[in-house]
C-alpha cells in the first residue's frame, strides 16, 4: 500500500530519504496532463508514460534497496490520490447544477437556466480534457504615471489567445495595481462563498510603493517593481487557468476593455481584507453551537491535508528566504575575497604564482556574479512560488470554512422551521385562525429556505471537491514546472563554473 | 588524507612520522604519534606514543628557545583543537529541538557530527604536518627534545612543567612584542635581506587579510548548506536538486577549506620567517652595540679584551644567522610556490569534477521530471550517480 512508511535510509553522500505522508508532488494518478503550464523553455508535455514506470523499475531491479518497487506501488489503482479524483462526487451530467449566476439573482427562489452558465461544468470539463485552453498573459513595461504621492505604476497587460471567448487573438491594456485588487475583490465576492478557490491578489506594500512614488531610482525599488510585476503576472495566469473564472465578465473586461472604472476602497480588497473575511468565517465556525457531524471523511481528510501543507509550506518559505539571504552574503564575501586575492597576487614576487593568484581572484569574482544570479533564481522561482502557495492555501482553507458556514445556515433554517412548526401546532390547539394562516405562510417560506439551504450545501460540497481536485493538479504542475526552470538555472551555473575553472587550471599548472 | 599544505614531507625513509589515529575526549584530543626509523639514535625501529596538544606546544617552544636554531625557520606550532564552533551549534540545536520535526533534528545532528569530524581531521592533519616538517629538516630532526617527544613512552607533562618554570615564556614574549618595529628599524647591510624584509612584511599583511576573507566565504557556504538541510528535512519527497545542493554545500566547503587551510598555514609560516628576521635583526643590533662598547672600552682603555671578545661573538652569531637565514628563506620560497601550485591545481580539478557531476545529475533530473510523473525514479538515479562522486 502506498501509505506504507519507507525506512529512512542513511546515505554517505548525505542524500535524503524518501518518506511518505505529506508530499508536495502527490501523484494525480495515471493519465497525461495535456495542458500547457505556461512559459517553459522545455516542453512539459507528459507522454502517457505510466507504462514506462514499471519498465524503468525493472532496469534497477539489481538495486538492493529497490526503491522502485515501492514507487510502482504508488501508481497502483489503490493509490489514495487516484481515489480522490474518482470520488469527486456524482458525475456532473446527472445532478442539476446551481449556476454561479445565482449569486447575482436573489437567493430565494429557484435558480434559472442561463445560456451563459447552462453548460456549467459539463462543457468546461470537456474543454479541460481537450486542448482548447490556450491563453497566455504577460505583464510588462511598468511605467510611472504622475508625480509625488499620487503617482502610481501602470503595467501593460498583454493577452495572447486563440480562444473564441475573446474578440481578438492578441491585445493589451494598461492597468494599475488597484485594478488588480479590484478584480480580485469582485471575483471573491461572487465565487468564494459558493466554494470556488479564488486566487489571492499580490500583497500591498506601503514601503515599497512609497519609494517608487518618491522617485528613488535605485536597485531596491527596481527590484520591488520587478517583484510586483512578476507577482501580478502569476496572479492573472492563475486566475484565467480557472475554467469558471476565465469566463467571468469582470475578468474579460479586465483583460479587454481599454478603460476600467477606478476600484475604490481597495483596503478591503487586499489579501489582508481577504484574510479578514476568511477569519470571520472561521469565527463563525467556532461559534457554531452544533458541531457539524462530518459524515464525509473526504472533507475531514482534505482539511487535515491542507493544514499540514500550510505548516510545511510556511516552514519551507522561511528556509528559502534564509537561503536567498545567505547566498547574497556568500556573493559579498566572494567579492571581498576576490579583491584580497588580487592584492595578494600583486604582493607575490614569484611571477607565475603572482599571475595565478590574480587569475584566481578573477575567477572568484566571476563566480560571485554567478552566485548573485543564482540568488535571484532562488528567490524568483522558489521563494515567490512558496509565498504564492502559502496565500493560496489560505484561500483553500477559507473555502472549507465557507462550506461550514453554509451548513450552519442550513441548520439554522431547519431549527427555525422546527420552532415555527411547534408554534403552529400550539396555535392550532389554541384555535387562532388569523395567526395560524400567518404561521402556515411562514412555515412554507422556511421549508423552501431549508430546501435551498440543503441544495446550497450539497452544491458547495460538490464544487469544493472539484476545486480541490483541480487545485491539487495545478499545484503539482506548477511546482514541477518551476522546479524544472530552477534546475535549469542551477545547470547553467554549473556549466559556467566548469568553464571558469577549466580556464584557470592551465594558469595553476604554469606555476614552476 | 592528502598532505595539502606542504609537499615533499615524510618521504625520507630514515625517519617516517605519522598520526594514524586520535581520540577525542570532551575537549582533549589524544594523538597517537607513530614513528618508523632506520636511525640508530632511536631505541626501536618502530614505535608509537600518545601525545596531547600541549606536548606539541612544549616541543615547539623549546625549539624556539634554542639558541642554536636562531637562524632557522621554526615550523609554526599547530593551533589548539577548536571544537567551539560545532559545539555551540550542537548546544543551539539541543535548545531548539522542540521546535523541529524529528527528521530536521536528525539531519542537522548528522551535519553537525560531520562538522565535528572535519574539525577533528583538520587538527590531526596540522599536528602531523608540524612533526613532518621537523623530520624533514636536516638540523631540526636531530634535536634531542624532538627525539624525546617521539620516543618517550611516559607522560610528558612533568617535563612540560619544568620547561615552563625554566624559561617562563620570557623569550617567547619578548619575540612577540617588539618585532615589527625592530625589523623595519634596523639598517640593513645585505640586499637579499632588505628585499626579503620588504616582501615578507607586505605579504604577511595581505595573506592575513585573504585568510580572514576566505574563512568568511567558508562560513557562508556552511550557512547555505544548513539552509538546504532544513529545506530537505521539511520536504518529504526529496527533490534531489535539494540533495545536490547539500552535496554542493559540503563539497564546496571542502574545496574552500583547501584554499583557506593553505592560506592560513602559510600565514603562520610567514610569521615564523618573520621571527627569523627578527632574531637576525636583534643579532645585528647586538653587534652594533658591541662595536659601540668596544669603542668606549678603547677610549677608556678599560676591559678591552672582554669587549673585543664580546664583539667577535656578536659578529659570529650575526654571520651564522645571516648564512643560515639566507638558506632557510630561499628554500621557504621554493616550498611555498610548490605548495601553492599543488593546492591550486587540486582545487581547480575538484571544482571541475564536482561541477560536471552536478550538472549531469541535474540534466538527468530535468529529463526525468519531464518524462515521468515519478520523481521517486529520478531520486533513485541521482542517488546512484551521487555515489560516484
Amino acid at each position: 500500500m502506498a501509505d506504507a512508511a519507507r525506512d529512512p535510509q542513511q546515505d554517505d553522500t548525505g542524500l535524503l530519504e524518501l518518506e511518505d505522508g505529506e508530499d508536495l508532488f502527490p501523484e494525480p494518478g495515471p493519465g497525461p496532463a495535456l495542458e500547457e503550464s505556461g512559459p517553459a523553455s522545455l516542453t512539459t508535455e507528459d507522454l502517457s508514460t505510466n507504462a514506462n514506470g514499471p519498465k524503468q523499475a525493472s532496469l534497477f531491479d539489481d538495486d538492493p534497496d529497490d526503491l522502485f518497487a515501492e514507487a510502482t506501488e504508488e501508481v497502483s489503482l489503490d493509490s489514495p490520490d487516484r481515489d480522490v479524483l474518482l470520488s469527486d462526487g456524482p458525475s456532473p451530467a446527472i445532478t442539476p447544477m446551481t449556476p454561479p449566476t445565482s449569486v447575482i439573482t436573489p437567493r430565494i427562489g429557484h435558480a434559472h437556466d442561463d445560456m451563459f452558465t447552462h453548460s456549467s461544468f459539463d462543457e468546461i470539463e470537456e474543454e479541460d480534457g481537450g486542448d482548447s485552453f490556450d491563453i497566455h498573459i504577460s505583464v510588462s513595461d511598468p511605467e510611472k504615471v504622475g508625480d509625488g504621492m499620487n503617482a502610481y505604476m501602470a503595467y501593460k497587460v498583454t493577452t495572447k489567445t486563440s480562444m473564441s471567448l475573446f474578440k481578438l487573438r492578441e491585445f493589451s491594456v494598461r492597468r494599475r495595481f488597484s485594478d488588480f485588487l479590484g478584480l480580485h475583490s469582485k471575483l471573491a465576492s461572487k465565487y468564494l462563498h459558493i466554494g470556488y478557490i479564488v486566487p489571492p491578489a499580490p500583497e500591498k506594500s506601503i514601503v515599497g510603493m512609497t519609494k517608487v512614488k518618491v522617485g528613488k531610482e535605485d536597485q531596491s525599488s527596481n527590484e520591488f517593481v520587478e517583484k510586483r510585476r512578476s507577482a501580478l503576472e502569476r496572479y492573472l495566469m492563475r486566475t484565467v487557468k480557472h475554467p469558471i473564472l476565465l469566463k467571468d465578465p469582470d475578468v474579460l473586461q479586465f483583460l479587454e476593455s481599454s478603460e476600467l472604472p477606478r476600484a475604490v476602497s481597495t483596503q478591503a480588497l487586499s489579501s489582508a481584507g481577504l484574510l479578514r473575511m476568511v477569519n470571520k468565517a472561521a469565527d463563525a465556525v467556532n461559534k457554531m453551537t452544533i458541531k457539524m457531524n462530518e459524515s464525509d471523511a473526504w472533507f475531514e481528510e482534505k482539511q487535515q491535508h491542507f493544514e499540514n501543507l500550510d505548516v510545511q509550506l510556511r516552514k519551507l518559505h522561511a528556509s528559502v528566504e534564509s537561503l536567498v539571504l545567505h547566498r547574497k552574503e556568500l556573493s559579498m564575501n566572494m567579492a571581498s575575497f576576490a579583491k584580497s586575492a588580487a592584492m595578494l597576487g600583486n604582493s607575490e614576487d614569484h611571477t607565475a604564482l603572482s599571475r595565478a593568484l590574480s587569475q584566481l581572484a578573477e575567477v572568484e569574482e566571476k563566480i560571485d556574479q554567478l552566485q548573485q544570479d543564482q540568488a535571484n533564481a532562488d528567490f524568483y522561482f522558489l521563494s515567490e512560488l512558496l509565498g504564492d502557495y502559502v496565500r493560496l492555501i489560505t484561500a483553500v482553507k477559507g473555502v472549507f470554512d465557507q462550506r461550514m458556514k453554509t451548513w450552519q445556515k442550513w441548520q439554522d433554517s431547519q431549527m427555525m422551521l422546527q420552532k415555527k412548526r411547534e408554534a403552529e401546532a400550539k396555535l392550532q390547539f389554541n384555535n387562532k385562525p388569523d395567526k395560524l394562516q400567518q404561521a402556515k405562510d411562514e412555515i412554507k417560506e422556511l421549508e423552501m429556505k431549508v430546501q435551498q439551504g440543503e441544495r446550497d450545501f450539497e452544491q458547495i460540497s460538490k464544487t469544493i471537491r472539484k476545486e480541490v481536485g483541480r487545485f491539487e493538479k495545478e499545484r503539482v504542475k506548477d511546482f514541477k514546472s518551476t522546479v524544472i526552470q530552477y534546475l535549469e538555472t542551477l545547470l547553467q551555473t554549473q556549466q559556467q563554473m566548469i568553464k571558469y575553472w577549466e580556464a584557470f587550471l592551465p594558469e595553476a599548472k604554469a606555476i614552476s | 588524507p592528502i598532505r595539502s599544505v606542504s609537499v615533499d614531507l615524510n618521504n625520507d625513509a630514515s625517519l617516517l612520522i605519522d598520526i594514524p589515529d586520535a581520540l577525542c575526549e570532551r575537549d582533549k584530543v589524544k594523538f597517537t604519534v607513530h614513528t618508523k626509523t632506520t636511525l640508530s639514535s632511536f631505541q626501536k625501529p618502530e614505535f608509537s606514543v600518545p601525545r596531547q596538544h600541549e606536548d606539541f606546544i612544549w616541543l615547539h617552544d623549546t625549539l624556539v628557545e634554542t639558541e642554536d636554531y636562531a637562524g632557522l625557520i621554526i615550523p609554526p606550532a599547530p593551533p589548539k583543537p577548536d571544537f567551539e564552533g560545532p559545539r555551540e551549534k550542537m548546544h543551539k540545536l539541543g535548545e531548539g529541538e522542540a521546535t523541529m520535526t524529528k527528521e530536521e533534528y536528525t539531519k542537522m545532528k548528522q551535519e553537525l557530527e560531520a562538522e565535528y569530524l572535519a574539525v577533528f581531521k583538520k587538527t590531526v592533519q596540522v599536528h602531523e604536518i608540524f612533526l613532518q616538517r621537523l623530520s624533514s629538516h636536516p638540523i631540526l630532526n636531530k634535536d634531542r627534545n624532538f627525539q624525546i617527544f617521539l620516543e618517550y613512552d611516559q607522560d610528558l607533562s612533568v617535563r612540560r612543567k619544568n620547561a615552563k618554570e625554566m624559561f617562563g615564556g620570557f623569550f617567547k614574549n619578548m619575540v612577540k612584542s617588539a618585532d615589527e618595529v625592530l625589523i623595519s628599524g634596523v639598517k640593513e647591510v645585505d640586499d637579499f635581506f632588505e628585499q626579503e624584509k620588504t616582501f615578507l612584511l607586505d605579504y604577511y599583511s595581505k595573506i592575513k587579510d585573504s585568510t580572514a576573507k576566505a574563512e568568511k566565504m567558508t562560513r557562508s557556504h556552511k550557512n547555505i548548506a544548513d539552509d538546504y538541510i532544513r529545506i530537505s528535512a521539511t520536504l518529504n519527497i526529496t527533490m534531489s536538486f535539494v540533495s545536490l545542493q547539500k552535496v554542493e554545500g559540503r563539497v564546496a566547503s571542502d574545496q574552500e577549506l583547501k584554499l583557506t587551510e593553505l592560506l592560513r598555514y602559510y600565514m603562520r609560516d610567514i610569521q615564523a620567517a618573520k621571527d627569523l628576521l627578527y632574531r637576525r635583526a636583534r643579532a645585528l643590533a647586538d653587534y652594533e652595540n658591541s662595536n659601540k662598547a668596544l669603542d668606549k672600552a678603547r677610549l677608556k682603555s678599560k676591559d678591552i679584551p672582554q669587549a673585543e671578545e664580546h664583539q667577535q661573538q656578536c659578529l659570529q652569531k650575526f654571520d651564522k644567522l645571516s648564512e643560515s637565514g639566507k638558506k632557510e628563506l630561499t628554500s621557504f620560497k621554493g616550498r611555498r610556490v610548490v605548495a601553492f601550485r599543488k593546492n591550486l591545481i587540486e582545487m581547480a580539478e575538484l571544482e571541475i569534477k564536482h561541477a560536471k557531476v552536478r550538472s549531469s545529475i541535474q540534466l538527468y533530473y530535468i529529463c526525468f521530471i519531464m518524462c515521468t510523473n515519478e520523481l521517486q525514479y529520478a531520486w533513485g538515479i541521482c542517488k546512484i550517480l551521487c555515489e560516484q562522486i
